[in-house]
């Protein structure tokens, strides 16, 4: 290598702006990624553990598709398909988009697992006292199904941080291609690719200490 | 003067798919009865119980509470189920007891037993932590109030759920085989508490395997038998002097001499 | 939007996504042999009795289970050169691929060992078989055999995870695909049919995998 510690930090301090809105970038991707596929994973997940065959079996089919392909495949079939072939959709709605849906097949597997882990009789002592199946999906169901979906939820957030990088393929501005916009003027490849690393790695972390600390939380004394 | 059977099952008929599981089984009870019901696995005893707080559909006949018809009803001509929530309000008629305890295990004793008084029978929080606590302490563990299910012993879970099933104020309690997943030095206890209540007059309606229990605190035995009433009548009568050769079988390969 | 399905122009290039396909297989049989290899080392190594073999294990296991594949792709084909290490397209994916495998498989193989009783272990001893032994015959099947699950699971992952060799111009499945899509314009077909081969092969992955687990189960 025939560049100093001292001119890599000189680079970092010139690239800080495009540097730091690719963080900006990813976090928000992620997030909205992370908050949509929620939301469709929950009703995903609802559909497959109670619903009617005519409602269930074509959302075990969407999942299973969805989960059996890698995600660049959506991450590119997303930005072709919507970004040229009729909707005017741009690289960042396109990639937010397939992250979104990949995230909601995962959710919802989560919640699906987690609900169908109640045992049986749960519901029929609810059922016992008189509750009705609302009442006792909010009290007896979900307050149990929650705790076994949160941690392996935050897991799959870390997953999304991790995922928005394939973003950077489709040109969009994320911390990667930030990089490697400074990587292409300076040639720096090893300090810049290190940085980048290092800083997903302390996103991810930062997101897997959290979700320690939430099943600390959430433990129910035994 | 005339009251009402708590409890009045006429024909009742199940089907699960091709075979038929209850045959055409009647019954009545009176306010204070306390019955038993005994039978080999297969006999059908479970699932006429569990029929009477509609956790199984039944197929045909009729189950009465209190004069009320469970589950369905006559109308237009024809045989029709009852909504949901016609169903659900029916159910906090009767309490049950179930051989797996089912406590919800993200709630304390306390609050498990406060959950149905609170979203059924509508009392603020505070009333029904009071009732919670009054039958707590009536089963013995008023100290345990705010333990979870998972630091509490099999004896100890299963009496706060009868407790909790009880704080309903049913008109008919309903026990499914309860002592039946405790181990032996628990069974005691769980008992115990069964015979105070039963000597308080409560309408109990029970399936076990505990013939001693049966032979010493009920009013009525009912030995079922493939789908039917093999025989009813007075515990002593029943098992001293069995009337039919499928009871004096079982009664001699039960663990009741 | 008017757009007619016209699947005429992918089947034409069929055979070239199944050549790519192929390598992707080959890449995944090539890395995870490799990371089967680091995982069951530092596998051992997590819940070894020497703090330093964990320590190290799990220092490697957090860096690598919390950066993006893509960014470790990107690293070993273009940052390693800079140190001397330069390497083509599929030698680099299938190294990367094998050092972010063993990270992933180190974690199944450590539940896996956790998952044995200690009292098996202790009956080894009081034959007298050394560790090694005790290891080798004793914990390492029955580890296998509760690990075969989430191993299969892990697997069909890694085998997805090669679609990131397509970034470095790899000719694997999904690059196929990208060059059919771009010459084609036929954007829904071509992806559709990139998505069904790779759904189809996770599907036979797990059939094979749900054999391997009934064959090997212990009878009962």
């Amino acid at each position: 290598m025939d560049f100093s510690f001292a001119q890599f930090l000189h680079e970092l301090w010139i690239a800080r702006v495009p540097l730091l809105q690719g963080v900006g970038i990813t976090i928000a991707s992620a997030a909205l990624a992370i908050v949509a596929g929620t939301v469709l994973g929950v009703f995903v997940g609802l559909a497959l553990t109670y619903g009617a065959a005519p409602l269930r079996l074509p959302m075990r089919g969407y999942t299973d598709f969805i989960r059996g392909t890698p995600v660049l495949v959506l991450v590119l079939a997303s930005y072709y398909i919507l970004g040229t072939a009729g909707i005017q959709l741009g690289p960042f709605q396109a990639g937010v988009l397939a992250l979104a849906v990949f995230c909601s097949s995962h959710v919802g597997e989560i919640v699906r697992g987690a609900l169908q882990a109640i045992h049986k009789g749960q519901i029929e002592a609810a059922k016992a006292i008189g509750l009705t199946f609302s009442q006792t999906f909010v009290s007896v169901l979900m307050p149990q199904a929650i705790r076994q979906i949160l941690p392996t939820w935050v897991n799959t957030a870390a997953e999304m941080v991790k995922a928005s990088t394939l973003l950077s393929i489709i040109g969009v501005g994320d911390l990667l291609l930030a990089s490697q916009e400074v990587i292409s003027r300076t040639f720096m490849n090893m300090p810049f690719y290190l940085f980048a690393g290092f800083l997903y790695f302390a996103i991810n972390f930062g997101i897997e200490r959290f979700g320690r600390f939430v099943e600390r939380k959430t433990h129910i004394p035994s | 003067m005339t009251t009402n059977p708590i409890l009045e099952i006429r024909n009742l008929h199940k089907h699960y798919g091709d075979v038929e599981v209850l045959k055409g089984v009647d019954c009545s009870m009176q306010r204070g009865d306390v019955v038993c019901v005994i039978g080999s696995s297969g006999s059908g005893k479970t699932t006429m119980l569990r029929c009477i707080n509609m956790l199984e559909e039944f197929s045909d006949g009729s189950i009465r509470i209190d004069g009320e018809d469970i589950g369905y009803e006559l109308r237009d001509g024809r045989r029709q189920r009852k909504s949901e929530k016609e169903v659900a309000r029916q159910r906090a008629l009767t309490g049950m007891a179930f051989q797996q305890f089912n406590l919800f295990p993200h709630m304390s004793a306390a609050e498990n037993v406060m959950l149905g008084l609170v979203k059924v029978k509508k009392m603020t929080r505070d009333e029904a932590r009071a009732v919670a606590e009054k039958w707590l302490d009536r089963v013995g563990l008023l100290s345990r109030r705010d333990h979870y299910p998972g630091q509490l012993s099999g004896g100890q879970q299963q009496r706060v759920a009868i407790a909790r099933a009880i704080a309903m104020s049913p008109r008919l309690m309903l026990f499914d085989e309860v002592t039946s997943a405790l181990d032996p030095e628990l069974v005691n206890e769980v008992l115990v508490v069964i015979q105070d209540l039963a000597r308080e007059g409560m309408t109990m309606l029970l399936v076990t395997h505990e013939m001693r229990f049966a032979f010493e605190v009920s009013t009525r035995v009912i030995f079922m038998n493939q789908g039917r009433i093999g025989e009813e009548g007075d515990p002593k009568e029943m098992f001293l002097r069995p009337k039919s050769e499928r009871l004096a079988e079982f009664l001699k390969n039960s663990s009741f001499h | 939007m008017d757009y007619a399905l016209n699947f005429a122009a992918v089947w034409r290039s069929f055979d070239k996504l199944l050549q790519g396909l192929g390598l992707s297989l080959l890449l995944a049989v090539g890395a995870i042999a490799i990371g089967v290899a680091i995982g069951l080392v530092l596998g051992f190594a997590l819940v070894s009795r020497h703090a330093a073999a964990r320590r190290l294990a799990r220092s490697y296991v957090t860096v690598i289970r919390n950066t993006p594949i893509l960014v470790l792709v990107l690293f070993v084909y273009f940052a390693l050169p800079d140190l001397g290490l330069q390497l083509e397209g599929v030698e680099s994916f299938v190294l990367t691929l094998a050092v972010y495998s063993g990270a992933y498989l180190a974690e199944v193989f450590r539940a896996g060992l956790l998952s044995v009783p200690k009292g098996v272990r202790e009956a080894g001893q009081a034959i007298g078989l050394t560790r090694w032994q005790i290891n080798a015959s004793i914990v390492g099947p029955l580890m296998l055999r509760n690990v075969l699950p989430s191993l299969g699971s892990t697997i069909i992952s890694l085998f997805k995870d090669t679609s990131l060799a397509a970034v470095i111009a790899v000719p694997e499945l999904t690059f196929e695909a990208r060059k059919i899509n771009i010459e084609s314009f036929r954007v829904v077909e071509t992806w559709i049919v990139a998505s069904l081969l790779y759904v189809g092969t996770c599907t036979v992955l797990a059939a094979l995998f749900r054999h391997v687990e009934r064959r090997l189960a212990v009878p009962r």
